[in-house]
């Protein structure tokens, strides 16, 4: 290999089936997980929360709990105005104030209203629950469609009607990001293409609202050196960079007075990132000059970790009677939740983007509307508006089959970008690099057994069985960058360091919670140096140790963070080269790695560590050469990827239950290059299971005076191993041509593409019941009443 | 707060003995009072299964008895199912079959395994399923997971 050459998808261990180096200390329980961090003389901290949607606080009496054993602390709201700043946020658009603990109204319930800092976990509960907090009530806000005519009332007096954000995007708009000013749009082409359209589809669709439902709850441990002073704080955060700036800024401190580590954490999924129990614990830490712990429990996790989706669209499709769909226009209402969390008003941005789908569709035109209501804030969620937009796009191509009675594969064959539009740049503005569409969905027709499973399907109708089919082909877009498409960002940071003894220390500013990329990234680096992966250590989730870094989310850490490390790795090679040729009396072209050994084909050989020795110690640099063998690099991508799959569930729906049986789930997905294909199973799978969760059974609800009552893993089901059949997938690739790696990123494509497979297949069970639609989640009861109701 | 109280527990093969409240979950006493933070804390309520112990050899949530109520028993965690360098048969197959993602479930999915493996040695792919319904896994749809049971038991 020569000496700056990235490796290829053939090289000796990209594309192997590597075990985990993580897994040996976690499955002797040997992991370091947040609640594991213990400090000396650390005090615990708890909050007391709303129980009240909307109000205003009356009185926060807290003098029987001062009184408590044990108790070093108790705040209101109001004591601690001034002392922190809001909760951040990252948008171009005006937003609320949102305090970490809030000083006069409530908002939504589970909303810090005072907090309590003792010396064990038990003693600080204790004195939480006798805290009396008066709250005047409000009415609460909890219907998205009703808040945007401002009923019955408003959370925030600076958002008339509600509104947080109302943004125009697509066809005739002229600002790729979309307008705000209806005025400024042009809808001449739209307007004709429903007008000469030989049919069209029209439904109204709901996104529920869901939660993300990490094992491991949020927590953060704040340790404040007051003499240095500095910051040093473990938290379950997927940005620590992020975490560190502006948990630096909330104590006044430079970046350079603080280092947040995010420890092994128990699942993220989008909504670890920035918390304002975060800033509380670092300032009382500061205040009160001891480590402060706080560790969530499930109850507060459901109230109070970053809700997800919860999107209504209306979604109209205009097609030829051939199939060809000619435009699609969608209006989007995004039920936002109380406050603005970090991405929280870009999420629903994303739909947008996606809303091609993987059609050549020549006009798409989206009005989105994100609204205040008395619920916990949304977020990132696996997926993260993608998951929306390919919902709303393939029931809508269920719909258009349904109509035109054509098979759904076919509706979606017809529409198809074709391999040779690549690069493509949809109506929607998102310019996709690369795909072979109709390759793999032939593949998965093959996998499933597509025709023998329409005539099974016919013949158990037959039998008056209700048995459904589903199809979806779903579009994730990953990589997100460059920094004019991430508004904190789109790159991503990697050092390599050869070590004196030849072996290599790497650093990812991608902080990985169980995406494997200690073993994956260290394949990646394995065929670029020649040597074997077990020479390679990979550090990440601590400021102090990855300089900076983006961070792990929208399936970017291999694409962008591994390309950063190549591109160190690169740096450092091209140092070893000249050492090497010094050493070996010969040309630098000449210098190849292979086999743990630099040196000349044919001729002489040095060990990592000859190089790495001499290269600490020369006695004679090299001219323009420093001495040492560690570089770190900034990789930004040119543009996303945008990775492609197919995905087909049959069900069966038992009439007396309203059970929807999950039956058989086939899928194929392609990923572009895949480093270590076990890892990327392990990805597609579990992304699936918590697709088919939304479909199925997971719902947030909230009742009309804003309580969730969905606030259990009894009471909100997320997908057992019981509830799920045997996926049956496999896999085409088709490379990126925009990294070297030819990766695209994989983590959310099983969310975003499970979800509307499954609720076709339901909803193709019920169709004989005159069902055309129906939102998840399709629990028992819902389709028990469908069935009931359709049979009567 | 009550009285606390003198509790003993074999823990892995060692005696252990603490005076603790009588309100002390296990969890709590295996993770602060002994520091074997290895099992875990997922729901509080006994749905996921996160904190699943050994109490003598069955499968218990631990966030959900008192440390009291397991006075005179032996427990095993996770801590305790390696044979010193050599892992248990179940801690082989999550690795070999990537059963594990970010690995927080994962002692307590073990755990649960273990006992139901001794209940049923040569169970099938629905009797694993099903054995694990008391354990909730976010990031692996759990077919790796059914894979390194099965491994397991046929290494078994």
């Amino acid at each position: 290999m020569a000496a700056n050459a990235t490796p290829s998808p053939g090289g000796k261990h990209v594309g192997q089936r590597l075990k985990r180096r993580e897994d040996p200390a976690l499955i002797r329980g040997q992991g370091t997980f947040i609640d594991d961090v213990r400090l000396p003389g650390m005090l615990h901290l708890a909050f007391k929360r709303s129980d009240v949607a909307h109000g205003r606080i009356v009185r926060v009496d807290t003098s029987a709990a001062r009184a408590m054993p044990g108790v070093r602390l108790v705040a209101t709201g109001a004591d601690l105005q001034g002392v922190l700043p809001n909760v951040p946020v990252i948008t171009p658009f005006p937003y609320p104030d949102h305090p970490a603990v809030t000083p006069d109204k409530v908002r939504y319930v589970g909303e810090p209203v005072a907090l309590v800092v003792a010396e064990d976990r038990y003693q600080a509960q204790d004195a939480v629950e006798a805290i009396e907090v008066t709250i005047e009530e409000l009415p609460a806000v909890v219907d998205a469609e009703a808040a945007l005519r401002g009923e019955p009332t408003l959370l925030h007096e600076d958002f008339v009607n509600n509104v947080a954000l109302r943004i125009i995007s697509g066809t005739g708009v002229a600002e790729a990001a979309g307008t705000q000013d209806p005025e400024a749009v042009d809808d001449r082409e739209l307007e004709a293409a429903f007008e000469t359209a030989e049919v069209v589809i029209s439904q109204r669709m709901v996104n529920p609202r869901i939660a993300p439902s990490a094992i491991e709850t949020r927590g953060v441990v704040a340790q404040y050196e007051a003499t240095r002073p500095y910051l040093t704080i473990w938290s379950t955060t997927q940005r620590p960079h992020a975490h560190r700036r502006f948990l630096a800024a909330a104590l006044g401190l430079g970046e350079h007075q603080a280092r947040t580590i995010a420890p092994e954490m128990g699942g993220g999924f989008g909504a670890k990132k920035i918390y304002g129990e975060d800033f509380v614990a670092a300032a009382l830490s500061k205040q009160l000059g001891a480590p402060i712990k706080w560790i969530e429990d499930r109850s507060e996790a459901f109230l109070t970790t970053t809700h997800a989706r919860d999107v209504i669209g209306q979604i109209e499709l205009a097609a030829k009677r051939d199939g060809t769909v000619t435009a699609l226009k969608a209006r989007l209402v995004a039920d936002i939740g109380a406050y603005e969390m970090l991405l929280t008003a870009f999420i629903p941005t994303l739909t947008h983007g996606l809303l091609s789908g993987g059609y050549a569709i020549p006009v798409i035109r989206s009005e989105l509307i994100e609204v205040f209501t008395n619920k916990m804030p949304t977020d990132a969620y696996r997926g993260a508006g993608m998951p929306e937009a390919i919902f709303f796009v393939e029931r809508s191509m269920e719909l258009l089959a349904r109509e035109l009675r054509m098979d759904p594969a076919e509706v979606r064959r017809k529409n198809f970008i074709r391999p040779e539009q690549f690069p493509y740049k949809t109506a929607a503005g998102n310019e996709y690099d690369s795909g072979e569409y109709e390759r793999l969905l032939d593949a998965t027709l093959e996998l499933a057994g597509w025709e023998e499973m329409r005539a099974e399907q016919a013949a158990a109708r037959a039998e008056g069985r209700l048995v459904g089919l589903g199809m979806s082909f779903y579009i994730e877009l990953c990589a997100i960058g460059p920094s004019t498409m991430f508004p904190d960002g789109g790159w991503e940071h990697g050092s390599v360091t050869v070590e004196r003894d030849g072996r290599i220390t790497a650093t990812t500013g991608a902080s990985a919670h169980g995406q494997g990329h200690e073993t994956s990234f260290a394949q990646v680096l394995a065929d670029q140096f020649g040597i074997e992966p077990g020479a390679i250590t990979l550090l990440h989730g601590d400021t102090a140790v990855a300089k900076q870094g983006v961070g792990t989310v929208a399936s970017r850490s291999l694409v962008v963070g591994g390309t950063a490390l190549l591109m160190a790795g690169s740096k450092v090679k091209a140092k070893m080269t000249r050492f090497a040729a010094q050493l070996l009396e010969a040309r630098e072209e000449e210098i190849e790695f292979a086999n743990g050994e630099v040196g000349v084909a044919g001729g002489g050989k040095l060990s990592f560590e000859e190089v790495a020795s001499y290269a600490y110690a020369p006695q004679q640099l090299p001219a323009g050469t420093e001495p040492g063998l560690s570089e770190e690099a900034f990789w930004e991508p040119p543009g996303m990827t945008f990775p492609y799959g197919c995905y087909i569930a049959q069900v069966e729906v038992d009439r007396e239950t309203g059970e929807a049986e999950l039956q058989r789930f086939v899928g194929v997905d392609d990923c572009g290059t895949i480093v270590n294909p076990l890892i990327v199973e392990g990805q597609i799978q579990g992304g699936i299971a918590q697709g088919i969760g939304p479909a199925l059974t997971e719902e947030l609800r909230y009742d009309e005076h804003g309580q969730l009552l969905t606030g259990s893993f009894m009471d909100y089901a997320i997908p057992r191993a019981s509830d799920l059949p045997r996926f049956e997938l496999g896999v085409t690739v088709t490379p990126s041509p925009l990294n070297p790696l030819g990766a695209k990123g994989t983590g959310e494509a099983g969310t975003i593409g499970a979800t509307p497979a499954v609720v076709n297949a339901v909803v193709d069970a019920l169709s004989e019941l005159g069902v055309r639609h129906v939102d998840p989640a399709l629990h028992p009861e819902k389709v028990w009443r469908l069935i009931r109701g359709g049979e009567r | 707060m009550s009285e606390r109280v003198p509790v003993e527990v074999r823990v892995n093969g060692e005696p252990c003995s603490a005076v603790v409240e009588p309100r002390l979950l296990l969890v709590h006493f295996l993770r602060e009072e002994l520091g074997l933070t290895g099992t875990h804390v997922g729901c509080d309520t006994s749905q996921c299964g996160a904190c699943t112990v050994l109490i003598d050899g069955r499968s218990a949530k631990s966030c959900t008895v008192f440390a009291v109520q397991a006075a005179g028993s032996a427990v095993t965690t996770i801590e305790g199912l390696a044979e010193g360098e050599a892992l248990h048969p179940l801690q082989e197959g999550f690795w070999e079959e990537h059963g594990l993602q970010c690995g927080y479930c994962t002692p307590g999915m073990i755990m649960a395994a273990a006992s139901l493996l001794k209940e049923n040695p040569d169970p099938s792919e629905a009797e694993i399923r099903s054995g694990l319904d008391g354990n909730l896994c976010r990031c692996t749809g759990y077919q790796h997971i059914v894979n390194a049971i099965a491994r397991a038991a046929q290494q078994g």
